[in-house]
């Protein structure tokens, strides 16, 4: 198989429009959200034309295609992130869901899972607030010690005090597979095998990372793997906690509800058994029908062939952007490691008016903080914009973004 | 290019010449503001002081870090409210806050230059930078007025700096 970025531009509706006054659009925020194949659109309205009922409750025969499709979508999503049982993948809102489900979970936890005073949390400075913030509340609840890993200044984690920073005391390493902002790829397998020789437990951010078939987890040596279905061509409000079958089994629930249920007294409470413990009320059935379809779309793709395109196009753009006068790339400045997210600074325009302008010329960047405030302090800089590319971006689109930034130059009078 | 619509000439001269910037004593009360969408964030300082009936905008000083638009919009504030009674400067605030809020037809005898940023409200997620320095000025203002209401006079961190 190999890999034809027309075909595939076909295949989303929204490419076709227009922006600012009949501009083609270039969409280069991917790593925000994702824009969805025509594929996914029609799984949604089919559902809903056809087969929209509550899960696991109905006695009807809707009710049992509706159960089908979203049971389905959970062995779908489950084989693509490499497992074969598919009650380690829970469903949640989205990765940020995933997170605190852990870490609330982990807080309410006793015996070998519960976390309390002494017990140390050790996260990184390039983290998503997605990953930082569950775990201060749960110092915050439970007395643990929050530590952190720099990053050096090509945006890559400082691994020197690995040894110091995950010991005896650590409960839980909770680290990105890839940056948001610097696109760094971490060092996963290397530094679970560190951690579970410690005795601590590894959770890892791969909302960057799955979307780009980047996902083993038999291999990754995780105990815990979140990522969100936005931003890989599935709808918004669906996201996936995947974990060790006996970890699922041994933590308290989150969320209490219907179907979370096995038994309910007046006094007590006992629970299904995972995933479902996790899954409180009713869920977003028909999003979670869209990750499946999501998942077969990308699956029928030569993925190897995508990430080849992929590669092309950030060798491209880091080529291109490194010619630009006074545009500083932050994080790898090689492609190597590194996936398609690619955050700058620009010398004397704010990154809000580059994005402005780059807007006006139809191109889709992102600009601020990125959700990673203290990456953003341990590099000294107030905000970044970021291009992010997807399997659907062109050659042409990384030259609209170069063109762009030199526009913004221009117009803010430092060239 | 529609972009003229939101940087007007008046906007980049502000952005490149601010008026009033930096941190001045004595001051009755300072704040710090932040736009938690981009980090962008302003430090600021008012000064009242007693002039017949009400006190009067005697200083606004601030420090900030952000694009075009919210310096733009800081540095016009101080223009339009320093040496104004605080009523008065309250009500620009709030026709400010109107044409942001609402992208009406602003008017140009309260609010002068300031009408130049009709152009921003077109741009949703650009409000709220022009809105920064803004809300940190009325904070401050509300803060030094409280001060005087309780206890009479500049407050004891501006008569201090004196």
């Amino acid at each position: 198989m190999s890999f034809d970025v027309g075909r595939v531009r076909k295949d989303f509706p929204i490419l076709d429009r227009t922006v600012r006054g009949g501009r083609p659009l270039v969409y280069l925020d991917s790593a925000n959200t994702s824009q969805k194949p025509r594929q996914v659109i029609d799984t949604l309205s089919d559902f809903y034309e056809r087969h929209n009922a509550n899960i696991h409750r109905a006695t009807h025969e809707l009710g049992e295609e509706a159960t089908a499709a979203y049971e389905g979508a959970r062995i779908t999503a489950a084989r693509f992130i490499g497992t074969s049982d598919e009650t380690e993948v829970v469903f949640t809102k989205n990765i940020s869901e995933a997170i605190n489900l852990v870490a609330y979970s982990l807080g309410n936890a006793a015996g070998r899972l519960a976390v309390g005073p002494g017990d140390e949390i050790v996260i990184t400075e390039m983290e998503h607030h997605s990953n930082i913030v569950p775990w201060q509340l749960l110092c915050q609840r439970t007395g643990a010690t929050l530590r952190w890993f720099n990053v050096t200044q090509d945006g890559r984690l400082d691994l020197s005090r690995a040894d110091e920073l995950i010991n005896e005391h650590t409960k839980i390493v909770a680290l990105a597979h890839q940056s948001n902002v610097l696109g760094t790829i971490n060092p996963v397998v290397s530094i679970a095998s560190r951690a579970h020789a410690a005795g601590a437990l590894v959770l890892v951010d791969a909302a960057q990372s799955v979307p780009h078939g980047l996902m083993d987890v038999s291999s990754l040596g995780a105990d815990f793997v979140g990522f969100t279905g936005h931003k890989m061509c599935g709808p918004t409000g669906i996201g996936v906690l995947w974990a060790r079958r006996e970890l699922l089994e041994e933590m308290p629930p989150f969320l209490g509800g219907g179907e979370m249920i096995e038994t309910v007294f007046m006094d007590r409470s006992t629970y299904a058994p995972p995933p479902h413990k996790f899954e409180a009320g009713t869920m977003p059935i028909a999003q979670a029908v869209g990750l499946g379809a999501a998942v077969d779309y990308l699956s029928d793709l030569d993925l190897a062939a995508v990430r080849a395109h992929e590669h092309k196009l950030v060798q491209r753009a880091l080529h291109a952007l490194a010619e630009i006068d006074g545009l500083r790339i932050l994080g790898p400045a090689e492609p190597v490691d590194r996936g398609s997210a690619i955050s700058f600074t620009l010398d004397g325009v704010h990154p809000h008016d580059v994005s402005q302008v780059l807007d006006d010329c139809g191109v889709a960047v992102r600009a601020g903080h990125h959700c990673a405030w203290p990456l953003h302090r341990a590099l000294g800089v107030q905000s970044s914009t970021r291009a992010s590319f997807y399997l659907y971006n062109t050659p042409d689109e990384v030259d609209a973004l170069a063109d762009g930034i030199r526009t913004a130059q221009k117009f803010f009078g430092v060239t | 290019m529609q972009l003229e619509s939101m940087y007007q000439e008046i906007i980049l001269d502000h952005y490149r010449h601010p008026h009033h910037k930096g941190l001045r004593e004595p001051f009755d009360a300072e704040v710090h503001h932040v736009n938690p969408t981009c980090g962008d964030e302003v430090t600021l300082r008012v000064m009242l002081k007693d002039a017949g009936n009400e006190p009067e905008i005697a200083d606004v000083s601030y420090d900030a870090l952000g694009c075009s638009i919210s310096q733009a919009s800081v540095s016009v504030l101080t223009d339009l409210v320093i040496g104004k009674p605080v009523s008065e400067a309250m009500d620009i605030e709030a026709e400010f806050l109107r044409l942001m809020r609402s992208a009406a037809e602003p008017d140009e005898d309260v609010l002068g230059d300031a009408v130049v940023f009709a152009g921003v409200a077109k741009y949703p997620a650009r409000i709220k930078c022009a809105l920064l320095g803004w809300m940190a000025w009325k904070d401050a203002t509300s803060q030094a007025i409280a001060w005087r209401g309780d206890f009479g006079g500049s407050s004891p961190l501006a008569r201090e700096q004196r």
